[in-house]
Parts: C-alpha cells; structure tokens; sequence
C-alpha cells in the first residue's frame, strides 16, 4: 500500500470529511500495532485460546482418488469459532478497538458470518454492538440472524438498493458518520477505505502462514496451487498473502458465476469482461456497473459472494496477472458441495464451495506428486435452508411444515 | 463571473443567502423545472442539482429514496447535463452539480469538466472526494474556473481545516453535524464554536447544510454563515404539498 492507501491503481480512501480525523486515529493506531510485537502476540493468543488457530490443514484422500490428479488439501476455516475466517479479522479489529478506546462497533454481514463474528467479539470484549444487513440476505441466513441477536447485537435488515452487502456497507457508513466519536466500524472484508483492505488482509494473512507450513510438514513441498473463494477478497488474500512470493505457486480466485457468465446475474467482478474500473463505498476497484456508474443488481446463491466490488488489493494481483480469476455457477457450487459431503463428511458453505468447485474443474489435469489445497472459509451449516431447498428435500420441507403449523396454533 | 464574487455581491443586499438542493429526476425533471423556477422566483441565491447515484453514501433517507426513484425512473447523466444547460440559461443565479465522484470517474473527469463549463455549470459539491484523492480533479477544476466546493465537518480539526481552504473556491460547505443528510440540527453553543472555527481558517464564504428546515434556523445562522442549506426539507414538501408549495415556503423563510 503506498502513502494515499493505493494497490498499484486501485484502492484509495474515498471518504467523507466527517470520517477524515477517525480514519487518521485508525490508521496511527494500526500502524503502531504492525510495529509492536507484543500486539501479534496477543492476538495469537487470543486465537488459539478463544477460537482454534492453527486450523488443521485435512488431508482429502478420498477427493484426491476421486479426481485422480493432485493431492487434496483442505485448510480448514470453518473451525474457527463461529465457523469462518471472519473470526480471524473480527479478534484482530477487537483488539484494536480495545485500544482506540471505543464503545461500540457495528459491522455489515453478507452471508452472516462476519456478523456472527463481530457479535461474538462484541460479547466477549463488552461492547455495544449494531449489525446491518441486507434484507434478502436475513432472510436467506436466518439462523445467523437468531445467534447475532442472542448474543445481544442488535440486527438491522436494509431495504434499500439491492437490499444485500452494497447496500448493508451503505448503510453501515451512515451509522458511522453518525457516531463516530464513540463507534468502530469493523469492516468484513479486505475492501472498503484504507486502511481496511490492507489491515483485513493482514489479520487473514495467519490463514497462508499456518498452510505454509503445514503443507511443507505433511506434503514436503510447496503446493502447485491454491484457491479461494472471492466476495469482497478476505479469504482469499488471507490464504494467497504467504503465497505471493513463492513464484511456482499458482494462485487461483473462484468468483461467483450465478446463474451464469452471461445470464447478467451474477458477481464476477474480475474474471469477465462485464466489469470496469469505479470508485464506491469508500475505494477504486472493478465494479459491475453501467455505464453512467451506477451499481449492477448481482445475484449468487451465496450471500457472500455476492456483491458488485472486489478488494482492491486482488484487482491489483489481476491486472499484474499473479492471481488468476476463475468463476463457478449456482449448480456447479451444489455439485461440488453434495461430492464433498459424501467423498469427506466436510460441510463447506456455499461461498467456500466455489473454491472447491473451481478446483475440481482442474486438479484433475495435474500431476500426482503436486498437492492444492483448497481454503475452506467456513462452515455450512448457516446454509442449511438453502442447500436443503436446493435439494429439494422431502423430509427436510416436512418439517418445516409441521414445526410452521405448530406455530402458528 | 466566479464564483465566490457573484456570492460576495449577494451578500451586499441580503443578510445571509439560500441555498437549495434538488435531486435530478426526481419525481420527473418537468417537477425539476417548476420547483427551480419556484426557487428563483422566491429568492433562492445559488442552487445545487444532485446527479442521482445508486450509492448516496452521505445521504439520508429521503435523499437515498429520491436517488433510487429517480434513477428507476431512468434518469441518466446526459439527461442531467441537458436539464443543467436549459436551466442555467433560463435563470440568472449560480447553479451547482453535486454528486458522487463515481459519476464524474465514470464519465472521464475531463469530459466532465467541459460539458459542465459548457453547461455554464458554476461548481461540484462531491461529498466522497476529499482533496488527497481528487489530485487530477483540483487541477480540472482550476483549468476549466469551476468551483471545488470543499466540505467542512464539525470533527474537522484546525489544521484540517485551514489545509482544506487551500484547495477550495466559490465558498466552503460546513456540515452542521455529524451524520446524513435530513436529521434536524442543533443550534447549540457547540454549533457556534465550531462555526467560528471555520471563519478563522477561510476567508471564503461559508454555507451550513444539515438539518436545516425553517425560518427559525435561518435566523440562528445570520450574522455566523453567509449561506444557508436547505436540501430535503423541500424534497419532501413537493412530496407533500406539489411542486407550488415551494414558492410560499422559501418566501416564507427570510
Ligand atoms: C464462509 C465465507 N466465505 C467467504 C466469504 C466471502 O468473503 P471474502 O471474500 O471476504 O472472504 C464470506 C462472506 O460472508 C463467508 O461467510
């Protein structure tokens, strides 16, 4: 990141003057965290104490003779506490909340992940907590919705827009510009003004670190490849971060195709010709907008992915061509997800089984003696009305049925 | 003429000045047209006219709602460039664009600085581009003589803003308070600090927006602003009342 918070051409802090003088105390206060190492130190505490770092890196013998290339290896995010990497950023920004001294954070979620996370924080570091979140999206991760308000957050669905993540961020700011004395706004992911996408990025870079190792100590060598998924980035720069300077790893991006790359509903910001350079919600990236710059409606079935920017870091990574850009549709995700649940007894979320999806199309291409390894970033049991309707099944639909009956008595 | 002197020589005849806000497109421009034509007629000194943008990040409400409207129904940025230009030659006072910097981004920053000169356009309000990012945009502005319109807040230190006014023309736009646009403002003794505050960094022209809805308000500002905004307090008197209820309501504000 340079001085003015760019990534080669992308990035910046487009920002309203009213958060000017927060956005100084942030970014003096995180630089004094990447100088102390006491403060990684006790975030590593903190994470292997309060949620389960390292994550095991799981050997997946049973996808790997499926396949019959590559060995399969899944780095395992969905055992973090609260079932995703967004714990990882959440603990790291609740640190640097406890420093700057404020009282209350709010947050935008997508999938609800990023939501759990920050209320889980909120909880544990005694904070007032207020959570946004699109209105389709609470209703397509309701059970995320139920654990954010038990652990006391207030969730606040936004009908504005497109009434998903954009809008969730949109509405976020407002909230902030608002309370900014005594407000942090935990942002989700590595997007957004710096110096959140580098910050983000940092705290997720423990993902790669750990895989690095752990691939050296169980395959011997370096892997051939790594995905990801990519929503707003924070996985995947998570994993990828370690990566960069080992120039015989690839580094592959699985964004969400939707119902696919040319059904104009989708969220494919790098890896089709439909985006183009802008500047929303506080950055410079690649959007899906038309051509007077308003912002494209963007569909996935998981939540998630499914938002019209990208961290400005990955279009950097795209444009020097060190990351490459896949893309998944709807049903390929279903496929990969049903495979992996019967090859591995793993339950990705619909947003991680995009990188799994991406995968399969390739590693069986790739030598035996290579290893990939996929980033699991979460869990997918938040998911389960959805992949339960996309299965369509019997059994699942008859009790909710039953349990709607016995509600409405 | 700039700018700053067309406000300078208001100021002459008037003890503060108005400014009003409309949102193109929104409920129709032919609504646009006779709310503008009921401003001037009724005093109004300087007018800024918002190009919708899906992402009104700094707007409240009923601003976010006239954005979305507007652009559902297919409001673009040349239709507001056509609007700008008809207006600008139909009534004798300063008009301004206000948007957000994607639009401006979107459609080549120097493309945009020259259809607004042609348009005989007096200025941008852009409320997410502070000077560190609009390097380019400054420079437009001083090539084409059209006025940044820079932003103050209440949380703006002293060294902010007297780096702020080096970069700004026309007048400075100090926000009333923290937050969106539409809530009510306090006139307090915080409010009057920090608006001598931002006399003693500038010897521009000072405009207040935020919160601001009637004759009360108004006075309260006299003698500490040279201008005052008011922006979705008329939004939703058309919404209530129609287009007509504009001219009464500004007459009825000084
Ligand atoms: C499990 C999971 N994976 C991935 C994502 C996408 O975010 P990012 O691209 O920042 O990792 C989300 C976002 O909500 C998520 O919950």
């Amino acid at each position: 990141m340079d001085q003015k918070g760019f990534f080669g051409n992308w990035g910046g802090a487009y920002i309203p003057e009213v958060l000017h003088q927060t956005f100084q105390e942030l970014k003096e206060e995180y630089a004094r965290c990447r100088k102390d190492p006491d403060f990684w130190q006790e975030y590593l505490t903190l994470m292997s104490t309060y949620s389960c770092r390292p994550t095991p890196l799981t050997y997946a013998e049973n996808l790997t003779r499926h396949f019959g290339g590559a060995h399969i290896y899944i780095k395992r995010e969905d055992l973090n506490h609260t079932g995703a990497h967004k714990a990882n950023n959440v603990m790291g920004q609740g640190l640097l909340v406890k420093r700057m001294g404020k009282k209350r954070v709010i947050a935008e979620t997508g999938a609800g992940q990023h939501g759990m996370a920050t209320a889980t924080m909120a909880a544990k570091f005694g904070l007032d907590c207020t959570i946004y979140m699109g209105e389709e999206d609470v209703l397509r991760q309701r059970p995320n919705v139920f654990w954010m308000e038990k652990m006391g957050a207030t969730v606040i669905p936004v009908k504005d827009g497109s009434r998903t993540l954009k809008d969730a961020i949109n509405e976020a700011f407002r909230d902030w510009v608002t309370n900014v004395d005594d407000t942090h706004y935990v942002f989700g992911t590595a997007c957004g003004p710096a110096p959140f996408p580098e910050m983000v990025a940092w705290f997720q870079s423990i993902i790669g670190i750990e895989s690095a190792e752990q691939i050296m100590q169980y395959h011997g060598k370096m892997v051939a490849r790594v995905y990801a998924c990519v929503g707003g980035g924070s996985n995947a720069m998570g994993i990828f971060k370690r990566f960069l300077d080992e120039p015989n790893v690839e580094l592959i991006g699985v964004e969400a195709a939707g119902h696919g790359a040319n059904s104009g509903a989708h969220a494919i910001r790098l890896s089709s010709p439909d985006a183009t350079p802008g500047v929303a919600q506080g950055y410079k990236t690649m959007f899906l907008q038309d051509e007077d710059g308003q912002m494209k409606h963007t569909h996935s079935v998981a939540a998630g992915l499914d938002y019209v920017g990208v961290s400005p870091i990955l279009s950097d990574l795209w444009e020097k061509k060190r990351v490459r850009f896949e893309s998944a549709t709807d049903t390929e995700v279903m496929q990969a997800l049903d495979i992996t649940m019967k090859q591995e007894g793993i339950i990705p979320a619909l947003e991680s089984s995009h990188a799994f999806a991406g995968a399969f199309k390739e590693v069986g291409q790739l030598a035996k003696d290579e290893a990939i390894i996929i980033n699991q970033s979460g869990r997918g049991d938040k998911d389960i009305f959805t992949i339960a309707h996309a299965f369509d099944d019997p059994s699942w639909k008859k009790f909710i049925i039953d349990r709607g009956m016995e509600y409405s008595k | 003429m700039q700018l700053e002197q067309q406000l300078r020589d208001k100021l002459h005849k008037k003890d503060i000045l108005l400014m009003t806000h409309i949102v193109l497109g929104y409920p129709s421009l032919e609504v646009n047209r006779e709310v503008i034509k009921q401003m001037v007629e009724n005093g109004v000194d300087c007018i800024e006219m918002q190009i919708p943008f899906s992402e009104p990040m700094a707007d409240g409400p009923v601003i976010l709602k006239a954005n979305q409207d507007a652009l559902a129904a297919g409001i673009t940025v040349t239709d507001c460039f056509t609007f700008a230009a008809e207006t600008v030659q139909k009534h004798d006072i300063p008009f301004l664009f206000m948007t957000y910097y994607n639009i401006i981004f979107k459609y080549g920053e120097e493309a945009f600085f020259k259809r607004a000169s042609e348009c005989g356009l007096k200025g941008f309000i852009v409320p997410d581009l502070p000077p560190e990012m609009g390097e380019s945009f400054l420079a437009l502005a001083e090539k084409y003589q059209l006025s940044p319109i820079l932003i103050y807040a209440p949380t703006s230190t002293d060294a902010r803003m007297q780096e702020l006014a080096t970069y700004g023309t026309g007048f400075i736009y100090c926000v009333a308070r923290r937050g969106v646009t539409g809530k009510k403002s306090e006139f307090d003794q915080d409010f009057d600090s920090y608006l001598a505050r931002c006399r003693a960094s500038t010897t521009l022209p000072l405009a207040v927006g935020f919160g601001i809805q009637s004759k009360e308000d108004i006075e309260a500002l006299k003698g500490k602003a040279d201008m005052a905004v008011i922006g979705s307090r008329t939004i939703r008197l058309v919404e209530s009342d129609g287009a007509e209820a504009v001219g009464p309501f500004i007459a009825g504000l000084r």
